[in-house]
Order: structure tokens, then C-alpha cells, then sequence
């Protein structure tokens, strides 16, 4: 028999769609508000360019999203880009391009496989870990290049510029730019990773509960282990695009990305706690990151007050989530 | 002078093992011994090391890092923690150096600390009042107040319009450090509130078990409210020695201090899980650092080998911790 849908279970649907898909809607309210009020927001070119603004930072969002699903931080990931940046420009012009791409993935790979061992395997604080890599591995890029900038010589004869300047697409001014695609790309195949394979799901159930994980038999050590490698391999996506779009790097570009991440993640609704989240969701909290910011620099606002709103935005997105988990607005 | 256990030690050896337990809890105190004996005998840094002079410099170098440091064990030791210091410093020190020509040079510095302590008191209170983890409430706040300098500063640095702001900084007491006695000073105050007054008993309890420390009676709100407030107030006082020293105040002054200050609170043996931890043991963790990177500097070794030394520090003294106490609790964030 069919259920007659009173008018109640009508608003517990709503109140259910904005308790599990709040960023989304706020989200899309948020893009109207602005498409409104600014003149030149909702324009294809200016979406486009938004979201190639945000794809390196995207790109290394989507590896953190394991290890934050997995139960852990991974601080180090800032540091990290700045090593593997400074190395596959300086090497490109030692060894050549291809080598160079090879070197960086294994010292990246190399990184997050530490990081991978001491949180997955000796079960060590994850904050802490990451947060001695993050400065073990700015002092590596600093000894690296020995404090100097490093830049690609001949930057208009590389085929290495594809990865930052290439254009997939170029329509009137419309432009599908590499960038865009390769941070839209991994983040179906990271999707499909992490949603729809065994390993995505116990990478959930240990991020849940890794003592009750490792009772029904998951290898948990191995499973954090694993979301490390994802994150390093992300920070080299993100590395190949910073350091072909700019042809150099600084020996401190990296420095304070770990905590944006950190932030679009959050921005997005998954959980520092583990267990929850998704990919989705991360490319959602980025997008968020990148619009505000854009929309309050068309309005004529400097850079720095998205900081602000990204201050409210952040506490008040986190509250209202573990508010309705907890069904009372205030904690005390 | 030992990190607290909240549980009494029931065994009869335990007098021995708590003896080595604590100084397993505390070897960063055996590593200080250690870098001073290596640098005092070392060709190349024994003609400068064991100095009065170079001694005092290492004390001084340690007040920044130092007095946030302190603040941020009360704070750590509640299993809280908090990333906005460096944008507070920055913040404090940029009202203090810059409204000194409006407000004259003592009243804009205090309105710098006080700026500094409103808004750790309002990280405490929406990390309690709201319950979202103080980790993201001050991420949010780093990003936040480094927004607020760069709105007030316009991007600027100050420059001490008054001369006696920058003659404190280089003043002395009795031939040490004025900045250097502040530091010490806040030290032993705060050791001693941590370990012989009621606040300092709550702050191991709230940390320990929060629970049970509400049953006890304990006022967690207030109890964090205070903590925070006299974090955001050191990292304040913080920033406006360093521009006491430098004479000026830059907007990005305090970035990454938090994680500096943040390794030194842990290799001083305090837990990011809370309840454990001490003043005696912060104070070790940032001499280390400070010793460190000095004897390094007249090793006359590159100053990018202390970023390596330390992150590998703060891993192994977590490995150590491992190893001497067992397995370890599972925190929210381990």
C-alpha cells in the first residue's frame, strides 16, 4: 500500500536534505547571490578561470580527503609541494622532462611512504608526524636548492608546459584549460577510488573505528599506509601543474597550503574525525573557497578579506554540522 | 617538575619506575644536557659556546617562541589546542607600533594585549560554547586575524616612532635581557600555578578525563575561557616584545610560529591527548630548539639542517613516548 506523505514527512524530507546536503545548497545559493549582485560573475570565462585558480589546491585536497576519511591529518603536504615543485624544476633542465616527473613521483611517493609508516604502522599521533615531516621536508627543499629560486631556462620550448599553460580546448574565449582537467579528472578517478572499490570502503570503516576495523579483519596499518600514498601522489599532480604553469618555484610556495586544504576539506563537510566525507564534497569546499574569494575580489574587496570569511565560514559551517549530529545548537 | 599521571600508581616498584618514567617522560632535559656538553666541547663552537654572553642570547632568542610556548601547554594540556598565535602576534604588535603616535606608546600597547586576549577568549568560548574542535575553530582564527592585520596594516610595517619603545627591547637587568627576565619570570609563575593551585589541578582533569572532571564540579567552560584568554594574551605580549626588539612591527610577522611553539610544547613531553605535560618540560623544548640552532649557527652548518633535526625530533620523541609507555590512548586526533 502507499504511503500517504503527509505534510510532516514532507519537512523531515527538507529538514533531511539540509542536514546531509547543507554545503550543497548553500552552496548553490551562494553562486546565485553572487550571479546576482556582480555583473561579471556569472560569465563562463570567469567560472572557468575560477576553477583553474583553485585546481592545484584542488588537486591536493583530493588526497588529503583519504587520509582525513582514513582517521588522520597530513600536515605535511605544504612542505611537500614546495620539495617536489623545486625538484621538478630544477631537474627538468638537468635530466629532462620526463625524468624529471619520474624523480619527483618517487621522492614524493618516498615522503608519504614515511608518513604512511609512522602513522599506519607505528600507530604514531598523525598531527604530530605530519607536522615534524612538514618541517623535515622544508628543510630538504632549502638544503636541495641550497636557499635559491629555481626556474626552467628555456620556458616556450618545453613540452613540460602542457601540464600548467596547455589548453584542451579553445573556443572564442572560452578556453578548457589542462589544469581543470587533469584537477576534474583525478577527482573521478579518486571518486571512483574511494566510493565505489573495497579498498574506498575501508578506508571509511577504519577512519569510523580502527580498533573495531582491525577486529573484523581489516589490515588498518596497511589501509592508512595506503592514504598516504594517495595524498604524496596528489601533492605530484599538484607539483607538475605548479611548477609548469609558473616555469620556477620558490623554496617556500608551499608553505601554509596544508592548512587551506585543511580548510577547503572542512569547507566541504567532511570531517576531521574520519569516517565521513567524500570527494564530492571536497570539490564542493574547494569550489566554495575559490568563488568567495573571487566574488569579493570583483566586488572590489582585497585578497585578504576572504580570510575573514573564510574564518565565519569555517566555524559556522562545522557547527552546524556537529550541531545536527547532536541535535541542540550549543554544546553546554 | 615530572608530567602529571591522572591515575595513582598502585604497584610497590612504582617508586623506581615512576623515577624512570619520568625522566623517560622528560629526556628532552637530557638532550639539553647534552646539545650543552656537545657545543661546550666541540672544536670550532667551545671557543664561543659556553659564553655568558652566548648563553644569555640563547635565553633571549627563546622569549618569543618561550612565552607563547607557556600558554600553549595550559592550553595543550586541556587536549586543546590553537593555530591562531602567529596571527595574534602579528596583530598585537602592529596595534601596538602603530596607534603609539594616537594613543601614546603604553596605552596602544595595551590595547594590543588586550586585542590579543579577546580574541584567544573567543576561540576558547566558541570552541566550548559550540563544540567544534578547537584545531578548526583556530585554524579559522589564523586565517581569520591574519585577515584583520592585513586589513588594519594595509600590508604596511610600522616603524617605533618612539624611541623608547625599541631602547626596551634592548635594555637589560642587571646585565640580563629585559626580554629574557619577562620570559622567565611568566615561566616560574606559571609553573607554579600549573602545579600548586586549584587552576592547575582542573587544567590535568579537564584534560585527562572531561567528563569526570565535570562531575567533579570543575567549570570547564570558565576553565577553558581562562586558558585561551592568557594564551591569546601571551602570544600577544609575544609580538610586542619582538617588535620591542626589532623596532617595527611586520604583517607577516608569527608566521609558522605555531608549529614552531607547537613542537617545542611537544618535545617538552606534553600530549596532544591532554592531561599530561609541564611548564619545566615546555621551558626544555624551546631551549633545545633555541640551543640548537644556535651551536649549529657557529658550527657554522647551514641553518636548514635545524628544520630537518627538529621535524626528526619531534618523531622520534613520539616514538620514544610510544615505546615507554605502552600503547598509548587513542585520541580524536591520533
Amino acid at each position: 500500500m502507499q504511503q500517504v506523505q503527509s505534510p510532516g514527512s514532507w519537512r523531515e524530507r527538507l529538514r533531511s536534505i539540509l542536514r546531509d546536503q547543507g554545503i550543497l545548497v548553500a552552496f548553490v545559493l551562494l553562486l546565485i547571490v553572487m550571479s546576482f549582485t556582480i555583473d561579471r560573475f556569472a560569465t563562463t570565462e570567469n567560472i572557468l578561470a575560477v576553477i583553474r585558480q583553485v585546481s592545484i589546491l584542488g588537486t591536493i585536497a583530493l588526497g588529503v580527503t583519504f587520509v582525513v576519511i582514513g582517521g588522520n591529518l597530513d600536515l605535511s603536504v605544504g612542505s611537500m609541494l614546495s620539495l617536489a615543485t623545486v625538484m621538478v624544476v630544477d631537474l627538468h633542465d638537468k635530466i629532462g622532462p620526463l625524468p624529471a616527473i619520474l624523480v619527483t613521483l618517487v621522492v614524493t611517493l618516498i615522503a608519504g611512504a614515511v608518513n604512511g609508516t609512522l602513522v599506519g604502522f607505528l600507530r604514531l599521533n598523525s598531527l604530530i608526524v605530519t607536522l615534524g615531516m612538514l618541517s623535515v621536508l622544508q628543510g630538504a627543499t632549502l638544503l636541495y636548492s641550497g636557499g635559491k629560486n629555481v626556474d626552467i631556462a628555456n620556458q616556450s620550448d618545453t613540452w613540460f608546459a602542457v601540464f600548467g599553460r596547455g589548453r584542451l580546448i579553445s573556443m572564442g574565449n572560452i578556453d578548457i584549460n589542462v589544469p581543470v582537467v587533469l584537477f576534474l579528472g583525478l577527482a573521478v578517478v579518486l571518486g571512483i577510488v574511494l566510493h565505489r572499490t573495497g579498498f574506498g570502503r575501508k578506508v571509511f570503516a577504519v577512519g569510523g573505528n580502527r580498533i573495531a576495523s582491525s577486529y573484523s579483519g581489516l589490515r588498518a596499518s596497511r589501509i592508512v599506509f595506503s592514504t598516504y600514498l594517495i595524498s604524496a601522489f596528489a601533492v605530484f599532480a599538484g607539483a607538475v601543474i605548479l611548477g609548469s604553469r609558473v616555469m620556477g618555484s620558490q623554496n617556500t610556495v608551499g608553505q601554509t597550503w596544508e592548512l587551506q586544504v585543511l580548510a577547503g576539506i572542512i569547507l566541504g563537510g567532511t570531517s576531521l574525525l574520519g569516517g565521513s566525507g567524500s570527494i564530492a564534497k571536497t570539490v564542493i569546499g574547494i569550489l566554495i573557497f575559490g568563488f568567495i574569494n573571487n566574488g569579493l575580489l570583483l566586488l572590489g574587496f582585497p585578497f585578504y578579506a576572504q580570510w575573514l570569511v573564510t574564518w565565519l565560514v569555517i566555524i559556522l559551517v562545522v557547527w552546524l554540522d556537529v550541531a545536527s549530529k547532536r541535535g541542540r545548537l550549543w554544546a553546554a | 617538575m615530572s608530567g602529571r599521571v591522572a591515575s595513582v600508581p598502585t604497584a610497590e616498584r612504582s617508586r623506581l619506575n615512576a623515577w624512570v618514567r619520568s625522566l623517560a617522560r622528560q629526556p628532552i632535559w637530557a638532550f639539553v644536557i647534552a646539545e650543552l656538553l656537545f657545543f661546550s666541547l666541540m672544536p670550532g663552537t667551545r671557543e664561543f659556546f659556553f659564553s655568558t654572553g652566548n648563553l644569555l642570547n640563547i635565553l633571549l632568542q627563546s622569549t618569543f617562541i618561550g612565552i607563547i610556548a607557556l600558554g600553549m601547554t595550559f592550553v595543550m594540556i586541556n587536549a586543546e589546542i590553537d593555530l591562531s598565535v602567529g596571527a595574534i602576534m602579528a596583530l598585537a604588535a602592529s596595534l601596538s607600533v602603530g596607534l603609539q603616535s594616537q594613543l601614546g606608546m603604553i596605552p596602544a600597547a595595551l590595547l594590543g594585549l588586550a586585542v590579543g586576549a579577546a580574541l584567544g577568549g573567543l576561540n576558547g568560548l566558541i570552541t566550548y560554547k559550540t563544540g567544534v574542535d578547537s584545531f578548526i575553530v583556530t585554524l579559522g582564527a589564523m586565517l581569520g586575524i591574519r585577515g584583520l592585520v592585513f586589513v588594519y596594516t594595509n600590508q604596511e610595517s610600522y616603524f617605533a616612532l618612539n624611541f623608547a619603545y625599541a631602547d626596551f627591547g634592548m635594555s637589560q637587568i642587571a646585565g640580563v635581557p629585559t626580554l629574557a627576565v619577562i620570559f622567565v619570570a611568566i615561566a616560574i609563575v606559571l609553573h607554579v600555578v600549573l602545579t600548586n593551585t586549584r587552576h592547575g589541578r582542573d587544567t590535568y582533569a579537564v584534560g585527562g578525563n572531561r567528563d569526570a572532571a565535570v562531575n567533579a564540579g570543575v567549570r570547564v567552560g570558565r576553565h577553558l575561557l581562562i586558558n585561551f584568554t592568557m594564551l591569546g594574551a601571551l602570544a600577544a605580549l609575544s609580538g610586542l616584545l619582538l617588535s620591542t626588539q626589532m623596532g617595527a612591527s611586520t604583517p607577516n610577522m608569527g608566521t609558522v610560529y605555531e608549529l614552531w611553539v607547537i613542537t617545542a610544547v611537544v618535545l617538552g613531553g606534553t600530549k596532544l591527548t591532554g592531561g599530561h605535560g609541564s611548564i619545566v618540560g615546555t621551558v626544555g623544548g624551546v631551549l633545545g630548539i633555541q640551543i640548537l640552532r644556535n651551536g649549529m649557527n657557529l658550527m657554522q652548518v647551514q641553518a636548514y639542517w635545524v628544520l630537518v633535526i627538529l621535524g626528526a625530533m619531534l618523531i622520534a620523541v613520539l616514538i620514544l613516548d610510544k615505546r615507554t609507555t605502552g600503547a598509548g590512548r587513542d585520541g580524536a586526533r591520533a
